[in-house]
């Protein structure tokens, strides 16, 4: 492909897509606003404009390498075409940082203040909008929208929803849903992944952590919390911590530091999960159920479905909870049992938006109080880790709260990563359970981030077909292929955020290649810990033994629609 | 304002045309000329039958100045100000337009439903500058006068 | 009349032109949407009507089986002199009626078609004396009309009389002695350029388009003119649609495609209405559809409506509305000759380039290039209004001087007031000012992109002294701002931002530093915007700038304008000399501004004074003045 000069650096192409690609490869940090790697080029803010030989000025986004090719990217032209740029998106932009709920990882402010932008020559003369706060998992504040698009494209392109949109043109141009509905009024599923792309503070994930702090601090509550897979490999991105890095102990430590009085990992929940799916699965070979089985766990794939897809609903897809909520009434039962005369507020962390919706839904809710009390994100986790004073990379390792302090086991781990609830299940069901079959198993082709995978297993003395998908888009041409005949799978994962879990709009923002290393984060955990199958881990025959006593149907599965 | 709407009139325009994408634009225009605009209640069930998102059709339907997702008013007026008839004075002409009919630009339609005044940036009828036409039809070198007559013209017209 | 093969074709062209000779006189009443507002159309009727009492022989079609002579009465298309609509011309006498109105008829009826005499009255009158011929006119003479030639010369309904003029040749030439390789070679060698903007060499593009993977291709064809001032598309696709077909079916064999579209804007009804029913006849004739005139050629032509949106004459966007998005630009690459309409190579000209091209087929690329210059062969179309003397729609050879086309043609300045500037181009456009000496500047695409201007579409809007710069350039930004789609940066806030410096400044509340950062806006915006209707968006704000900075300085540091325009910048007083004291001017003011006693000299109080002017229009002595 030959080389480039980017200031005049001589540059490998490699082919990669735009010159932008290459001169961030070349160290660079170009500045975009609409730009990612992962959706369509859009090329409307302008930033990453460059020099070409003839003087003229490209952007970088939308220019194809060329061999020979040499660009600036740093001249007194291009700073001054920035810095007006960014003045006029100032002007129109609710400039009250201070209080912004994206204040410190705004990349408008950040490339204002790169850029010394030290005086706005305009008047912000914008009618102000209403925010939108209809929504259990996203709020939506116009006044703070630049227009990059990038929720609209996530939210078609890789979701294939299309909730919310351009309207009207020019200087009136919105993003909005149709007819400027609440976003509560329409199918959007809450997978969070638009207010995952924003650049400013525009779309951002519902702040909940006061009422975290309230419960902490009031001592007739018994404040228990349960950990998602996923955050324990994301977490530390706030905190400086080697991207990908487990600190599940400094997460259990910080919390007990805040107040909390049991602190349990959601994979051991995800271990009953596994279990029930594959029984569940199992019986649907035996007795000839419905086949393709979709997984249950990832919300934002349940609401979709319910919007989209009724057919599938209390039919393909598993009956199973999702590992939060089976633990939610793990936790629920094992507190009224013990006699402790407070009350219970069950708090799960996650890597999700959508659990904030679905900790809401009337089939978890019991007598008007809700199973799960509070869902929070990772990076709310990090708001208060940050409020409370505590020094994260610094602190030591704590152990999970008794009576579940075994954890979970290293199938339960990687629910957290497209393909983990498959392969999690494959394992479970699979005949041959020695090591070097494990071993196999991982390279049947559910592990890595391809957007759809298809592995065949060998079990229960035939051959499946299982098919991983993440993103809502995907998921729908799955649908379309299996009910048209066109293709057939007995078992689909569905997981609607990038690379699964790990990519979840509640995690601190990241694409690849940080997004991978929280996948093997999660796989290399699985490899360290001892027990790997679901079914030989001892707490899990405890729960089953001493909490769940039979009632299984009852506190792990569900039927939506109640 | 409850209202049925005729959705097998609806229904016949888009088996005329197909429910791809690209007949969305087509679809919306013969949608729009049954109605006078578009009533939310048809983009909603379009969205339905074609597969697009409700989001994408209003998008589409608030980029194009045609479409209008307000009831119009039964004449459309509409007042050219492209340059030509432009510096021969068309504003006057929309002023009086606007003052006769007691409507702006952000409410341009009257309440008895009668008429709508909107502007145009240019018809290509320069060399009758200024034009103004009602329902399509081109009156050429208009004077605030002129178009005044004309409206009462239409009444006049209408009430028989 | 289904033809399937090229004899076929050959023995109808023969019919056809039998036909047409045989009717004695021809009557063409304009029927382009100038003259249809005029009131052509019952012109048409009532000749007709008016023939059929007096028992002439009237043909509104060709009639081919016919044997006798006879009157052939038809609609034509634009003849571009609309200003003095409605036309009616007659041949083979070449005689030109103007301003013709109902009234007028029996007269032409029974003078002209009964006796073959003139009516004198109903001519071209000038201070040089009255013109019979419609080519005598100065408007007229100093043209080259050979895009325009059968506009207003041939029945614009009738697929028979372009044929018996010869249309369709170019097709035969290009279907049965030509591949595809030889056509692109030929329309690049004609050195013909896009018409649409940036003059673009056509024959690159097809070639282009040509040496491509994909074999779903597609023919685009823009119609989507929506510079204010300029309809020189429009009245080709009213006036000559099959001209237009012609040029889009030998692209069509030129690059391999099947399927054409033609963007049409959807304030042109009436050229949708004759496209659609273009389109038809060819269908009919065999023309348009599967193997045409017999051999294994294939091309079908679909239309498109807009719903109103000008930045869809960018390629991308328009490309994106016919495929039903929001017609918003996007960033290329892909360049649209390798994808362009769903994702698939397209070639996509405007509507006066396709008509070009049978004329280059037909007649050959030497004759092509003896017209106009070297760079820009060919004529361009101008739609020439403002401040001129004869306004209309003009054709003359690329290269021709401003001076020609103002004065020669134009007629010069209306009311005898000085030139001061043409705005070309449109709102993408810059100005050409006598100031700079660019009144002998040729216009062709490379001379004028010298300048900073461009030949955009052909807009051409002429600017006498009492036309005030600054105002021009707030209403071509106050256009562009009203029509950017919002897409990027740069065009949705800059031009918002430059409209509002051009309000102020207009409006009398401009400051000095305005001036600057109005220019640095400009730009940013045309350095870094998206879309070519971005990067030019500026362009009416910068040739103003660099050629009427002290128009900008006299109006935010004297707080004057200069061409005594803008209204918001006069100051009214009464002069006392003149001022009698009848105190109508007081009764007139609606802010009551104005004071004094009677039969003594009045006094404005210039801080209330809104400057509506509504007491220097009631003074009967003069005594308000405008200083």
């Amino acid at each position: 492909m030959g080389y480039m000069y980017v200031d005049g650096m001589k540059v490998k192409i490699e082919g990669e897509k735009n010159i932008l690609e290459v001169i961030r490869k070349a160290g660079i940090e170009m500045p975009t606003f609409c730009y990612y790697s992962e959706l369509s080029t859009y090329g409307a803010c302008r930033m990453c404009v460059v020099e070409n030989e003839r003087g003229g000025i490209d952007a970088a986004c939308s220019t194809l390498p060329r061999d020979g090719m040499k660009i600036k990217t740093n001249t007194p032209a291009l700073q001054k075409h920035r810095k007006m740029i960014l003045e006029l998106l100032l002007s129109t932009h609710c400039r009250d940082c201070t209080t912004c709920s994206k204040n410190g990882s705004c990349r408008l402010q950040e490339l204002a203040l790169r850029f010394g932008v030290k005086q706005v020559r305009f008047e912000n003369n914008r009618p102000e909008k209403e925010k939108d706060t209809s929504s259990k998992s996203i709020v939506r504040d116009p006044n703070k929208c630049i227009l990059c698009g990038d929720c609209v494209r996530v939210c078609q392109e890789k979701q294939g929803l299309g909730i919310i949109d351009f309207a009207h043109r020019g200087s009136k141009l919105q993003v909005m849903p149709a007819f400027d509905m609440k976003l509560c009024d329409t199918d959007c599923v809450n997978c969070g992944q638009c207010a995952a792309v924003c650049p400013t503070g525009a779309i951002t994930v519902k702040d909940e952590t006061e009422k975290m702090w309230d419960y902490l601090a009031d001592p007739t509550k018994r404040v228990v919390v349960q950990i998602a897979p996923a955050v324990r490999v994301a977490l530390g991105d706030e905190f400086g911590v080697e991207h990908g890095e487990n600190v599940l102990g400094k997460t259990v430590k910080a919390l007990k530091m805040m107040g909390v009085d049991s602190v349990f990992d959601t994979v051991l929940s995800a271990d009953l999960t596994v279990l029930e799916e594959a029984n569940e699965f199992v019986e649907r070979v035996k007795n000839g159920g419905t086949f393709p089985m979709y997984t249950s766990c990832c919300p934002a794939w349940i609401k979709y479905a319910e919007n989209k897809h009724p057919e599938l609903i209390n039919n393909n897809i598993s009956s199973c909870k999702s590992p939060m909520q089976m633990f939610g009434s793990v936790i629920k039962k094992w507190h009224e049992d013990s006699g402790d005369e407070r009350e219970l507020v069950s708090v799960a962390i996650m890597p999700c938006t959508a659990k904030k919706y679905e900790v809401s839904r009337p089939e978890f809710t019991e007598n008007g109080k809700r199973i799960i009390e509070l869902s929070l994100t990772t990076q709310e986790l990090a708001t208060m880790i940050r409020g409370a004073g505590i020094q994260f990379d610094e602190l030591e390792s704590e152990y999970l709260d008794a009576p579940f302090d075994m954890g979970g086991s290293g199938a339960g781990v990687i629910f957290g990563v497209t393909g983990g609830v498959a392969e999690a299940v494959i394992r479970q069901c699979s005949d041959d359970k020695s090591s070097g079959a494990i071993k196999e198993i991982k390279f049947i082709g559910v592990r890595g981030k391809e957007e759809i995978k298809e592995a065949t297993i060998q079990a229960l003395g035939r051959e499946f077909k299982i098919c991983v998908v993440h993103g809502l888009a995907n998921a729908e041409k799955i649908i379309q292929a299996t009910q048209s005949g066109e293709a057939y799978y007995d078992l689909i994962e569905v997981m609607a955020c990038p690379e699964g879990c790990i990519g979840g709009a509640g995690q601190p923002f990241a694409i690849s290649p940080e997004r991978d290393k929280r996948a093997k984060g999660l796989y290399h955990t699985d490899e360290r810990i001892q027990i790997k199958f679901s079914d030989k881990n001892p707490s899990v025959g405890y729960i089953y033994d001493e909490i769940v006593k039979g009632n299984s149907h009852e506190m792990f599965h569900v039927h939506y629609g109640k | 304002m409850e209202q049925n709407f005729d959705f097998k009139a609806v229904d016949s325009i888009l088996e005329f045309y197909g429910n791809e994408q690209k007949n969305l634009i087509t679809i919306l225009q013969c949608v729009q000329a049954d109605h006078r605009y578009l009533p939310r209640e048809i983009l909603e069930y379009i969205a339905e039958k074609m597969g697009i998102s409700l989001a994408k059709i209003y998008s589409v339907a608030t980029f194009y100045e045609n479409f209008s997702l307000d009831p119009k008013g039964k004449y459309v007026i509409k007042i050219c100000d492209g340059t030509a008839c432009h510096v021969r004075k068309s504003i006057p002409i929309l002023e009086k337009v606007r003052e006769t009919l007691g409507v702006t630009a952000e409410k341009p339609t009257t309440s008895d439903m009668m008429f709508t005044v909107e502007t145009v940036s240019c018809l290509g009828a320069c060399g009758l500058a200024p034009v103004m036409t009602i329902n399509d039809k081109v009156y050429p070198a208009m004077t605030p006068e002129k178009a005044v007559e004309l409206l009462n013209a239409v009444r006049e017209e209408d009430n028989e | 009349m289904m033809l399937k093969s090229r004899e076929e074709l050959a023995a109808y062209r023969q019919s056809c032109e039998a036909a047409l000779s045989n009717q004695s006189i021809r009557v063409l009443v304009c029927a382009g949407t100038g003259c249809v507002a005029g009131g052509s159309l019952e012109i048409y009727k009532r000749l007709i009507e008016l023939c059929e009492e007096m028992k002439l022989d009237v043909q509104v079609t060709l009639e081919k089986e016919v044997s006798h002579e006879g009157i052939g009465i038809k609609k034509s298309g634009c003849h571009g002199f609309c200003e003095l609509g409605p036309l009616v011309k007659i041949e083979p006498m070449g005689w030109l009626y103007l301003q013709v109105k109902l009234e007028d008829c029996e007269e032409i009826a029974e003078k002209t078609l009964k006796n073959r005499q003139k009516v004198e009255r109903l001519f071209y009158h000038d201070e040089t004396g009255m013109y019979e011929k419609q080519f005598d006119i100065p408007f007229y003479k100093n043209q080259t009309r050979i895009v325009l030639d059968e506009c207003g010369q041939i029945d614009a309904d009738s697929i028979d009389e372009y044929i018996a003029f010869g249309g369709y040749k170019a097709l035969e030439r290009a279907l049965f002695e030509m591949d595809s390789e030889q056509i692109c070679t030929e329309i690049e060698e004609s050195g013909l350029r896009g018409r649409g903007g940036g003059g673009y060499p056509a024959g690159r593009k097809w070639v282009q388009v040509l040496n491509q993977k994909e074999t779903e291709r597609y023919v685009v064809c823009n119609g989507d003119e929506g510079d204010p001032g300029a309809f020189m598309d429009r009245s080709i696709m009213e006036g000559n649609p099959h001209r237009m077909l012609e040029g889009m079916l030998i692209a069509g064999i030129a690059t391999k495609a099947r399927e054409g579209y033609i963007y049409v804007r959807a304030e042109y009804p009436l050229a949708v209405d004759r496209l659609k029913r273009s389109i038809d006849a060819a269908q009919r004739a065999g023309l348009l559809g599967d193997n045409i005139l017999g051999t294994d050629f294939s091309f079908n032509i679909h239309i498109n409506q807009g719903a109103g949106a000008f930045v869809c004459g960018e390629g991308s966007a328009l490309t994106a509305s016919i495929e039903g998005e929001r017609g918003m630009p996007r960033v290329k690459p892909p360049r649209t000759v390798e994808a362009g309409l769903f994702s698939k190579p397209t070639v996509l000209n405007n509507v006066e380039t396709y008509a070009n091209v049978p004329l280059i087929i037909t007649n050959g690329v030497d004759w092509y290039r003896s017209i106009g210059t070297e760079t820009s062969p060919g004529t361009k179309a101008f739609a020439i209004t403002g401040n001129v003397k004869n306004t209309g729609l003009i054709e003359v050879p690329m290269g021709t001087t401003l001076r020609e086309v103002v004065f020669d043609i134009g007629g010069g300045i209306k009311n005898d007031q000085e030139f001061k500037a043409v705005q070309i181009g449109g709102p993408s456009g810059g100005c050409l000012t006598l100031g700079a000496g660019q009144l002998d500047l040729p216009l062709d695409f490379d001379s004028l992109k010298k300048v900073g201007a461009m030949i955009g579409s052909g807009g051409l809007v002429v600017m006498d002294e009492h036309t005030c710069m600054v105002e021009v350039a707030r209403f071509f930004m106050n256009f562009t701002q009203n029509e950017s789609c919002g897409k990027c940066v740069p065009c949705r806030e800059g031009t918002r931002r430059m409209l509002e410096i051009l309000e102020r400044i207009v409006g009398g509340t401009g400051k000095l530093e305005d001036i600057d950062l109005l220019e640095e806006l400009a730009n940013t915006v045309s350095k870094t915007a998206l879309c070519g209707l971005g990067k030019t968006a500026a362009n009416p704000v910068l040739s103003t700038l660099k050629y009427f900075r002290e128009e900008y300085i006299a109006h935010v540091v004297d707080k004057k304008c200069p061409a005594g325009a803008c209204q918001a910048l006069k100051v009214y007083k009464i002069n006392p000399d003149k001022c009698k004291g009848c105190s109508k001017c007081a009764r007139q003011c609606p802010v009551g501004a104005i004071s004094g006693e009677i039969k003594s000299p009045f006094t404005i109080d210039t801080d209330k004074c809104i400057k509506c002017g509504a007491c220097k229009s009631a003074c009967a002595f003069s005594a308000v003045e405008e200083v």
